[in-house]
């Protein structure tokens, strides 16, 4: 046993490069995957529509800790090859992220009136242009507030990873806080690292929300 | 790939998801409890009462859930305040659960305009009539919908419990994994009773709405 130190301190915010990174991995391939699925839930295909909603109703109905255990365990067995864990990982936040990201957006992409694709349809456009230059840049306003609720969302949930020896911010506060008995500071240090991080982020998307109110 | 050895888990899966079911209701019912009282407390006239709940909103939904559970495991007994783990991570869920309610029944309140309650009280009715017939009908069915989605993110939150060691479902699969050593098998059973649960859930929340906001809506 210890007492808290510098030492400490500095390993916590060390840790909080892992924190960053699984957020970053999991926007970064889940982000795609979003759009994909958002497209495809309001795609002229009834099959595709029934089987996108499937999709996000499955992973929305499980939990994400159930998710990082079933595709930690599971990528092996799948794939008959050991990967690394962040491989597995990441692949759990990459569909977390896509199953919630999509439905925002396709709330988003609903929201603007059918009325918007005909009349970028009398332009001549096709339908990417529609899409690309009509549909998106107002969609992407409507769902930019939401967007930003669930990135605060995800940097809370990437403190599950923790659970699988990922040692990024709420790990690194376990083993802190075992090495020098100071629970209290140690995870009151942690909460308030992540209330730093959440706060802004909900904020922000409060302002966004209210701009968006007040320009309607 | 080997579902056989899980077979005689059966009866530790159903007191898991007894468990997981307790903790979910037992979280919802003390969250509203609090949601109610904190969007009362937002709504009335007293300023430090409403920082206070402002402050408690704020610091609960921009921490994750499974810190709080750690602090009012491993911290609150340094204040004489020793929970077993059922309780502390009922009591962590439920505060958790109380900070998103409290902001879901203010918008419930929030979306009946003035000029309806000024039509209530223009046909003669009592301040608490207003509340009752004006106010609350459309506000529950205003609220219903985020209040439900909740509950069900609520029921997939408490398997953060299994980290404290609670005997619910998550912790269960640990068990039965250590016993049987088929990880991944098991972890797939888990997520199949988590995804039977969640989607019963939405289903019965579906038929209830349809039942209980049977009214016009307003175009």
């Amino acid at each position: 046993m210890r007492s808290f130190s510098l030492i400490d301190f500095v390993s916590l915010f060390a840790a909080l490069r892992w924190t960053v990174a699984l957020v970053v991995l999991a926007l970064a391939f889940g982000a795609p995957l979003a759009l994909g699925l958002a497209l495809g839930r309001i795609s002229r295909f009834a099959g595709l529509r029934w089987a996108m909603a499937a999709c996000i109703q499955v992973i929305q109905s499980v939990p994400l800790l159930g998710l990082l255990f079933f595709f930690y365990f599971g990528m092996p067995v799948f794939l008959g090859i050991q990967v690394p864990a962040l491989v597995a990982v990441t692949v759990a936040y990459t569909l977390y992220t896509a199953a919630f990201l999509g439905e925002i957006w396709r709330g988003g992409l609903e929201a603007v009136k059918q009325a918007q694709w005909e009349a970028g349809a009398c332009l001549g456009l096709s339908a990417w242009q529609q899409f690309r230059h009509i549909i998106a840049p107002q969609a992407l306003r409507l769902s930019l507030p939401p967007t930003v609720g669930f990135l605060v969302q995800l940097i809370k949930g990437t403190s599950l990873a923790s659970i699988l020896g990922f040692v990024e911010l709420a790990r690194a506060g376990q083993v802190v806080s075992a090495a020098t008995f100071q629970p209290l500071l140690t995870y009151a240090l942690v909460a308030a690292i992540y209330f730093a991080l959440c706060l802004p982020l909900t904020l922000w998307s409060r302002s966004l929300e209210a701009r968006l109110d007040g320009s309607r | 790939m080997n579902f056989l050895p899980l077979w005689r888990y059966q009866n530790q899966l159903i007191d898991g998801a007894i468990v997981t079911l307790e903790l979910t209701v037992i979280s919802a019912l003390a969250g509203l409890v609090i949601g109610i009282a904190g969007a009362v407390a937002l709504k009335g006239r007293i300023t430090p009462l409403r920082w206070l709940v402002r402050g408690y909103i704020e610091l609960f939904r921009n921490t994750p859930s499974l810190i709080q559970i750690f602090i009012v495991f491993f911290v609150l007994p340094n204040f004489g305040l020793k929970l077993p783990a059922f309780e502390a991570a009922a009591v962590a869920l439920s505060l958790y659960f109380g900070a998103y309610s409290v902001e879901i029944i203010r918008a419930g309140l929030d979306s009946i305009p003035r000029s309806q309650v000024e039509a209530g009280q223009c046909l003669g009715l009592s301040g608490w009539q207003v509340f009752r017939h004006i106010i609350l009908p459309p506000a529950l069915r205003n609220a219903y919908p985020a209040v439900t989605s909740q509950f069900v993110l609520l029921l997939l939150g408490t398997s953060l419990a299994s980290q404290v060691a609670a005997d619910e479902l998550f912790h269960v699969a640990g068990f039965i994994e250590s016993r049987t050593y088929r990880s991944f098998e098991v972890y797939a059973v888990i997520c199949a009773v988590y995804f039977a649960m969640a989607m019963s859930f939405k289903a019965l929340f579906a038929v209830i709405g349809l039942a209980a906001f049977r009214w016009p809506r307003r175009r």
